[in-house]
């Protein structure tokens, strides 16, 4: 098993678990970029290295920023990490990190147990990558396009305002 | 150690050693410059030319008192400038210099850059955020804006030399340049491009994050010493770097005619570029914030979109006939 697929997935869990476990958003944050960019290092080690690039520049680059961007705006201070603190009881983590534990352990006996398959060797470049998804994964890229499109329209919804009209026959028409 | 080892070492820290020298050169080149174009002196007094200003300059930043704000958050505080200068110095390693001049040829040397460089936003947001400062903070969230909106059409202007090289690795799109210089064929995403890199490196007329007029310094009000001119070294190495990205993409890297070597040529066009950013900065006033952000989605966006079908359109044509 190669050395490098190792550390970048066990930084990744640990990474991860940190990320879950903080109560201050912005640290919560970044350990999640930390885990995205050891997920990218597992995928460049296991041969994609195309989806790997996307990885950083969508996942790590685009969407934590824009989440960032959002706890910007809020400006949560000390009484969020309080509220944190309080929702992230015991009682509340307990089921989520018995099953976590069990995935973890599976994890564990499958890289002691030399029974896996050898790592693929073959790259698969940015070529295969487009011929996939535009031939047999067609339906799932048109799919998650009407996603994005149903949340650019309720995204418009939101933020559409009426404007405050003087005029007494006016007063009813939105813009 | 064997021979290609040590090429490679010694390949690998020149790179770094020059751009580590040249990076605060260009803070007395840009003086310089700046007064010749605003028909004044600039720094001339210290050593030839004022050069050893810069050493004074690096002086001055290293004994500054280095003050932590006791309203910051200090971890993040201090990750933040160390972060523009690692992602900053990380992308280089994709540049091909001259032929064998390269850090490491990944094939997908063009994405690297991308990824490396929507990375260096994180140095503003959490830059201005862990300063608990609202002018930091209001330069931070402009940053963070203009970053990931200037990015899109990074990538799309980009998109159509790859469409014509077939690789994301830039050595195949240099040796693509051998007969004629993309600058050519793709010249809208050149001026694409450009500006989209200009804001990249939050440099004027697009230095909305620290606009010193309205935001004090923005991102950067609460830092001082070495930790601010980690942000200064990384945005001067940005500036290198948006300019060795044009010279490889669209102005044929390393080819010219042969009177030269390879390298030199390379650093002319690099160098030519860096006058370029310097005179923008000499002569453009700065866009207010939504015009900016206009500009950006209603102008730029639909004109990558376009050179992006038009240039896919006639490869396939010329490809079937």
């Amino acid at each position: 098993m190669n050395i490098t697929f190792i550390i970048a997935s066990f930084v990744a869990v640990l990474a991860t678990i940190m990320a879950i476990t903080r109560y201050n958003l912005i640290h919560a944050l970044l350990y999640l970029v930390i885990s995205f960019l050891s997920i990218a290092i597992v995928f460049f080690v296991l041969g994609a290295p195309f989806v790997a690039a996307l990885e950083i520049i969508v996942y790590a680059g685009a969407i934590v920023v824009l989440i960032i961007f959002v706890i910007m705006m809020l400006n949560l201070k000390e009484e969020s990490v309080e509220q944190e603190r309080i929702w992230f009881s015991r009682k509340v983590i307990l089921g989520p990190s018995i099953l976590s534990i069990v995935l973890l352990g599976e994890l564990i006996y499958i890289l002691l147990s030399h029974e896996t398959t050898a790592l693929t060797t073959q790259a698969v470049d940015a070529k295969s990558v487009g011929l996939s998804l535009y031939g047999p994964y067609i339906i799932g890229v048109e799919l998650s396009g009407l996603l994005l499109m149903s949340g650019v329209v309720g995204a418009y919804h939101l933020g559409r305002q009426k404007k405050k009209v003087q005029h007494r026959f006016l007063e009813n028409q939105t813009t | 150690m064997d021979d290609a080892t040590i090429s490679h070492l010694l390949i690998t820290f020149g790179v770094l050693a020059g751009l580590l020298l040249v990076a605060p050169g260009l803070i007395w080149l840009e003086r310089r410059l700046l007064a010749l174009w605003q028909d004044r002196y600039g720094p001339n007094r210290a050593g030839p030319f004022g050069l050893l200003v810069v050493l004074a300059d690096t002086l001055k930043l290293f004994f500054k008192e280095d003050w932590i704000p006791p309203f910051a958050d200090k971890k993040v505080f201090v990750l933040a400038p160390a972060i523009v200068v690692i992602t900053v110095l990380l992308s280089f390693v994709v540049i091909p210099f001259a032929p064998g001049i390269i850090v490491a040829d990944m094939n997908i040397g063009l994405l690297f850059f991308l990824a490396m460089s929507s990375m260096g936003a994180y140095s503003i947001i959490l830059g201005g955020w862990s300063s608990n400062n609202k002018y930091a903070l209001l330069g931070s969230m402009r940053g963070a804006a203009q970053l990931i909106s200037y990015e899109v059409f990074m990538g799309l202007s980009l998109m159509g030399v790859v469409l014509m090289t077939g690789s994301f690795s830039l050595i195949d799109i240099v040796e693509a340049q051998r007969y004629q210089w993309f600058i050519v064929p793709q010249f809208l995403g050149f001026v694409i491009f450009l500006i989209a890199g200009i804001a990249e490196t939050h440099r004027l007329p697009f230095d909305i994050p620290e606009a010193e007029s309205e935001l004090i310094a923005g991102f950067h009000s609460e830092y001082s010493g070495m930790k601010f001119g980690l942000f200064f070294v990384g945005e001067y190495i940005g500036i290198m770097l948006i300019s060795s990205m044009v010279t490889v993409l669209f102005l044929g890297g390393w080819y010219g005619p042969s009177f030269l070597p390879p390298l030199a040529w390379f650093i002319i066009k690099m160098f030519g570029f860096i006058f370029f950013f310097i005179l923008l900065r000499a002569s453009l006033p700065r866009p207010r914030y939504d015009q900016l952000m206009e500009f950006g989605w209603k102008i730029l966006l639909p004109l990558s979109l376009l050179n992006l079908v038009v240039t896919g359109g006639i490869i396939l044509w010329m490809n079937t006939h």
